[in-house]
């Protein structure tokens, strides 16, 4: 019994958060590596594109929520994601225009595009911050939790209870059917193919008839989908915060060159890896401990490898580690 | 000479727009404003040594500034004696363990073949050291940091003068430099980028939350000064005597002596922190000139026409027996050190160490827009954008305020539209300089003042 519990406090206490946690990573880090692998740059305006989709989704939830619009137990968000992202990719398909387009033709070196992209970052933070203010939001409605851990602990007798937010489940399942999608899309279909082929030799797609702007064009829409999605779900499950998801732009980053940027695969492992990372490493193994091991060998410490400061920097050193190890990531990416 | 009258056009606009601060706001801000500026100056030569001189893109300013700040706290405070005794030993204790994780990590992959139980072993003690620090460390950490946890809670510095920090801080910068150098500085430029974008975070968030250290986030106040205090300026004869005389024209038309008296201590009052203000002006514009003319005799020196040539081309240069990876691990190191320096004259001017402000918008994002606004490879050109954008940075949000009332000017005062754009005024700072840094790139890529060679 004892084992059971102790199997069970793992579970509520780190699967289940470095699953959703992981899911909202993987969201951000497709995104990046789409980016990277078709337009070839680093997009240091990721967190603020994310936050960008989210604040539409923000202001459309307190809409919704206005008129009484609403999903009964899910939340209003949902309902909004499609019109965020419609406001989101025609955001970035006038960035694209008004800037990117002219580097990508010109050809300009990675750094460039990089130093551009700063440029867009800032740009996209003010207007956020203008029409939508800094300040923290919560924009979570219908039903809390799935099951609760008092519930549980009835159905089940045991000492120790599994909560699931809803949120959680949501953004487990979001993003499980949309990385399906997308990799069906990329591998199966015509278009999808187009795009790889493009990442991978744009000279010889050219060659062969594939039209650049219409896989640009995909590309953002489906970014554009993928950064909203992500940070939609992100915002329901802690808070929406113009700073934090500035912030979030990190780990993302982290996430995909651990798994290999520009190879959408490894950007899905890597948002779990940096997950399963930061949680494994941060939580208090006492309670899980005291569990396994007789009472009189009972743990007084919080049996924790790193204080949960130190969140980041565990994501952050596995990104040196890899850098060290395997530059092109687990799977292998791009060439660096 | 030409060329040259560009720049100085340029530095005259800059110092007519400064003193337009002075004399439309106050002397105070436009000295402040100044002193920031030189300041961004320093660090804008450190990024643009790197990114100007080899081609090197750092986005890891945040940390060397940071560590900079540090070096300044663990110089010129006074050791807290009481919190050594408690708890010196343990923290000793486990850096000495850091340090053997290090090297016994190095003998092993010197020793023995790559593999995977060489791998295995090194996280084995990898983890294992780190349980060991933790054990070692936890209750010393929290001895120090219950020493007057109020005012002190760390280990203090060394008690020596703050102007020694500035040198130490730029070693402390050049150090982590090199070890971050020997792990990133293969990688590709954008990789390069993030790299050292994460490290720096890294450095910040060990700073923030080691206590006993620095006081983490509970900041340092009341830092040692290269200048003499307002308070005592007040109280020092020849400063009294000085502004007198100065005033002595306005002075002799206030008739009662009483009031004479109160007038001339405002007037000392105001003065004693200008007078301030200039002495760090006079500090920080002599470290901006050495650096200046240090920095311009290397790029003309053949060691800084190496530099360019690989640059421009990393093979050509290697290709003629230039070392460029050992070039760029050294000048990675020396435009960190710059920043290092740079981070402790910050903390030396605020008077206190605050590590929850380092943020990457502002000390990464905001220098590298200095660098490519002011002209990459020219250090003229970075200094003025150091300038320039500081000034955009701190003026933006009362000229858009401006900007906001006279676009609103048609709009009843409780408009919502108009309230809602002057509360937020403050963000359109971070507009102004993202389509400037646009328009530049787009525009005018190589900067204001753009690179010049002086073919020989």
């Amino acid at each position: 019994m004892d084992f059971l519990n102790a199997i069970i406090v793992l579970f509520n206490y780190t699967l289940i958060p470095a699953l959703a946690y992981g899911s909202q990573l993987a969201l951000g880090a497709i995104f990046v590596t789409l980016i990277y692998a078709v337009l070839r740059f680093a997009n240091f305006a990721t967190g603020d594109m994310m936050s960008f989709g989210t604040m539409f989704a923000v202001i459309l939830t307190y809409y919704f929520q206005s008129l009484g619009i609403g999903l009964g137990f899910l939340p209003t968000a949902l309902l909004t994601i499609p019109f965020a992202i419609l406001m989101m990719i025609l955001y970035m398909l006038i960035i694209d225009k008004f800037v990117f387009s002219y580097y990508r033709v010109k050809k300009s070196p990675p750094v460039q595009f990089a130093m551009v992209s700063v440029g867009v970052m800032f740009v996209t933070q003010a207007i956020i911050r203008i029409i939508i203010g800094p300040s923290d939001r919560r924009f979570l409605d219908g039903e809390k939790f799935i099951i609760k851990a008092t519930e549980f602990k009835e159905m089940t007798g045991l000492a120790e209870g599994i909560t699931l937010k809803s949120t959680q489940a949501i953004t487990i399942i979001v993003t499980l059917i949309i990385v399906s999608i997308m990799f069906w899309f990329l591998n199966r279909t015509k278009t999808g193919t187009s795009m790889r082929a493009y990442s991978d030799n744009e000279d010889l797609a050219l060659l062969s008839g594939i039209d650049p702007k219409r896989v640009v064009l995909i590309t953002w829409v489906i970014a554009g989908i993928l950064a909203t999605i992500g940070g939609v779900l992100y915002g329901l499950d802690k808070s929406y915060r113009p700073f934090v998801y500035f912030n979030n732009m990190l780990p993302i980053f982290a996430a995909a060159i651990v798994g290999g940027i520009g190879n959408p695969y490894g950007a899905f492992f890597g948002g779990y890896v940096i997950a399963f990372a930061e949680i494994l490493l941060t939580y208090s193994y006492k309670k899980f401990i005291a569990y396994l091991l007789p009472s009189s060998l009972e743990p007084n410490s919080l049996m924790q490898l790193l204080s949960t400061d130190y969140k980041f920097v565990v994501s952050f050193s596995i990104l040196v580690i890899v850098l060290l190890i395997r530059p092109s990531g687990i799977f292998k990416g791009k060439t660096i | 000479m030409r060329n040259y009258e560009n720049v100085i056009y340029a530095y005259i606009i800059m110092l007519l727009l400064i003193i337009c601060v002075g004399l439309f706001q106050s002397w105070s801000i436009a000295l402040t404003i100044l002193n920031y500026c030189l300041i961004s100056a320093v660090m804008t030569i450190g990024a643009n040594i790197q990114w100007g001189y080899a081609g090197l893109i750092n986005f890891g300013i945040m940390g060397y500034t940071a560590l900079g700040g540090l070096a300044v706290v663990l110089v010129s405070v006074d050791p807290v004696k009481k919190a050594w005794q408690v708890g010196g030993l343990n923290i000793l204790g486990s850096i000495w363990i850091i340090v053997a994780i290090v090297f016994i990590t190095r003998f092993i992959l010197k020793r023995f073949e790559k593999s995977l139980i060489r791998n295995y072993f090194i996280a084995f003690l990898i983890i294992a050291g780190v349980i060991l620090i933790r054990v070692t460390a936890t209750p010393g950490i929290e001895a120090i940091e219950s020493v007057d946890p109020a005012v002190s809670g760390f280990l203090g510095g060394m008690g020596l003068p703050v102007l020694i920090s500035w040198i130490i801080g730029a070693f402390l910068a050049g150090a982590l430099a090199f070890i971050v150098g020997k792990i990133a500085l293969g990688l590709r430029a954008d990789y390069l980028a993030i790299a050292t974008l994460l490290i720096a975070e890294i450095i910040v968030s060990i700073i923030k939350h080691e206590e006993w250290l620095a006081r983490g986030v509970k900041n340092v106040i009341g830092l040692k000064r290269p200048a003499p205090y307002e308070v005592e300026l007040q109280k020092t004869q020849w400063f009294r005597d000085f502004i007198e005389k100065i005033y002595s024209n306005k002075l002799e038309l206030v008739n009662t002596i009483a009031q004479k008296k109160i007038i001339l201590n405002q007037l000392i009052i105001d003065a004693s922190s200008i007078f301030v203000k200039i002495c760090f002006t006079g500090l920080f514009l002599s470290v901006v000139i050495i650096l200046l003319i240090v920095t311009q005799k290397a790029l003309y020196s053949p060691w800084g026409r190496k530099m360019r040539a690989i640059r421009d081309n990393e093979e050509a240069a290697s290709a003629m027996g230039k070392n460029v990876v050992k070039e760029h691990l050294l000048i990675f190191i020396l435009g960190s050190a710059i920043v290092g320096l740079a981070g402790a004259m910050m903390v030396t001017n605020d008077g206190l160490f605050t590590p929850g402000s380092y943020r990457p918008m502002r000390y990464t994002f905001v220098i590298w827009v200095m660098v490519i606004v002011g002209g990459t490879g020219n250090n003229f050109g970075a200094i003025l954008g150091g300038f320039v954008v500081w000034f955009l940075w701190v003026e933006a949000a009362p000229i858009s305020l401006f900007l906001i009332d006279l676009f609103t000017a048609h709009l009843p005062e409780t408009n919502a539209i108009r309230l809602h754009l002057v509360e937020s005024a403050p963000y359109f700072r971070f507009l102004l300089i993202g389509i400037g840094l646009l328009l530049i790139m787009r525009y005018r890529p190589q900067g204001i003042i753009p690179e010049k060679i002086i073919k020989q």
